[in-house]
């Protein structure tokens, strides 16, 4: 591979490299040899093709930071694509991201969101603020548009910790790039309605870490109860939602451990109400 | 008709050589050595903000003597190259060596082919682990590389530096703090005046750190290191 040199080249961006230098490795890269396809068949549009679709992402505020978590289920049409798909990512030190829509284009954009920072950091020698970031990610987000019309969403949940403001914030978008601060909590995909709808009882300002921990995977059980594409814990494969917490320490992954204790006790409230 | 003057390639390439080395020549030295944990990065460099040594990847660091804005390209043109062959790839897939011929490719190009060479010397590092070995590359301004063990000079006095170092014949890696102590006294030795923690850029690539292993040292952790 030639050493990209280029001295007249100045920006800081890897996406705007690969875009100019490497168009075909940017998620709109492979639109040109869909497009052909799409109107090709004009009857097969947008939503007919199926790929894995990833689905309920949450995001709560705390006291001193935000709690990000995710369910683990992808399906496809009526099928279920994968049981353990990760959709929490730790971005850098201090954000993640959350994704729901079509699985492949989401993880790519996930990991080029990555590089995108890193490749920042490292040029510049500075991080990007938390702000630049959420913009920067927007800036992303519109520039899939095209994928959009061929059914191929990807929908962004990210949480960072801002160092200047020192508090947790979370940011969602639009499919046309549109950036929205939210302040207290959301989520996002199929099961988002009723996970909002759970935090929207259960929220506080100001929640402890366990209480907003708790409230996050509270909201994911009662999304899967209603939603068919949402996972609920699977007690047989032992697999669980998962859960990251972004503070002014960084960012951690909250252990299976303690998401399992806390489905038992979750679990063990519920079936005395049946009784 | 007047004839064109006529220049013997000899002739051209060594005029070029002496023009680039002269450059070279004026900028400050920076001492790369292997310690008992990674690669420890030395530069004399009296500004704050204005690097000389960079993070490349994981477990890569560069390190450019001479122009600095000749270097500052190279620099950013080997972070493109990491970050591209790790986003096609696999983070584990870019390597020193890899990069090391892509910077001699393009050096020994603008040499051959450009009016005026590239006034600038380049380190590449990789600090190896699991077991394996560290890589250091040193690769001039007409493309010549050479694979360097134990320590690597590049940059002004480099030559005096280099036999200085020869003299303590490293048979094991030293410790993080005597080989910065032992840094700093030949960068002394060499500039002949005792010369101020705030003036040295100092970084390593620690073997024991996950993920990214490059740090920074700042004047008050080497000041601290020092006096441990």
């Amino acid at each position: 591979m030639k050493l990209p040199f280029l001295p007249n080249h100045d920006d800081p961006s890897f996406f705007d490299f690969l875009t100019q230098q490497h168009p075909a490795l940017t998620p709109t890269g492979r639109s040109g040899a869909l497009q052909a396809q799409v109107s090709a068949e004009p009857a097969r549009g947008a939503g007919s093709m199926t790929v894995p679709q990833a689905t309920t992402v949450l995001a709560i505020k705390y006291q001193q930071g935000v709690v990000i978590a995710g369910d683990r289920r992808a399906t496809e049409g009526f099928q279920i694509a994968e049981r353990r798909i990760e959709k929490v990512f730790k971005i850098d030190e201090f954000s993640a991201m959350a994704i729901a829509g079509a699985a492949g284009p989401c993880i790519e954009m996930a990991k080029l969101f990555q590089v995108e920072l890193e490749h920042y950091e490292k040029l510049e020698g500075v991080q990007l603020s938390c702000e630049g970031k959420a913009n920067k990610l927007g800036q992303m987000v519109k520039a899939n548009l095209p994928m959009v019309f061929q059914g191929l969403v990807v929908m962004p949940l990210y949480v960072g910790y801002d160092l200047k403001r020192a508090e947790g914030r979370i940011f969602k978008y639009d499919l046309a790039g549109g950036r929205y601060e939210e302040s207290d909590y959301h989520a996002i995909g199929s099961g988002g309605k009723d996970a909002r709808n759970t935090m929207r009882e259960h929220f506080l300002k100001g929640l402890a870490e366990p209480d907003a921990l708790k409230l996050a995977l509270l909201a994911l059980y009662n999304a899967a109860d209603d939603d068919v594409g949402t996972g609920g814990p699977d007690l047989v494969r032992g697999i669980y939602p998962t859960a990251k917490i972004v503070n002014a320490t960084g960012i951690t992954d909250v252990s299976d451990q303690q998401i399992r204790s806390i489905y038992d006790g979750l679990i063990a409230t519920r079936r005395s109400k049946e009784n | 008709m007047p004839m064109p003057y006529y220049v013997s390639p000899e002739q051209m390439m060594q005029d070029k050589a002496e023009y680039a080395k002269k450059g070279i020549a004026k900028g400050r030295s920076i001492i790369a050595i292997e310690y008992v944990s990674g690669i420890l990065l030395v530069a004399e460099n009296p500004s704050a903000s204005l690097y000389k040594i960079s993070e490349i990847y994981d477990n890569i660091a560069f390190a450019g003597a001479g122009k600095y804005s000749e270097f500052e390209n190279l620099r950013k043109a080997g972070i493109r190259h990491a970050d591209l062959k790790g986003f096609m790839y696999s983070r584990e897939d870019v390597t020193a060596r890899s990069l090391a011929n892509g910077y001699s490719q393009s050096l020994g190009t603008i040499f051959s082919q450009e009016m005026k060479p590239l006034e600038v010397e380049i380190l590449v590092v990789q600090v190896g682990h699991n077991g394996q070995a560290n890589e250091m590359y040193r690769i001039s301004f007409d493309g010549s590389i050479i694979d360097e063990r134990a320590f690597a000079v590049i940059g002004g006095k480099s030559e005096a530096l280099q036999a200085l170092l020869k003299e303590k014949g490293f048979t094991q890696p030293p410790e993080l703090q005597a080989a910065l102590a032992l840094c700093i006294a030949s960068l002394d030795h060499i500039g002949n005046q005792k010369l101020s923690l705030e003036s040295l850029e100092v970084a390593v690539l620690d073997r024991n750190r996950d993920g990214r292993r490059f740090r920074r040292l700042t004047p008050a952790d080497t000041k601290q290191l020092l006096s441990s």
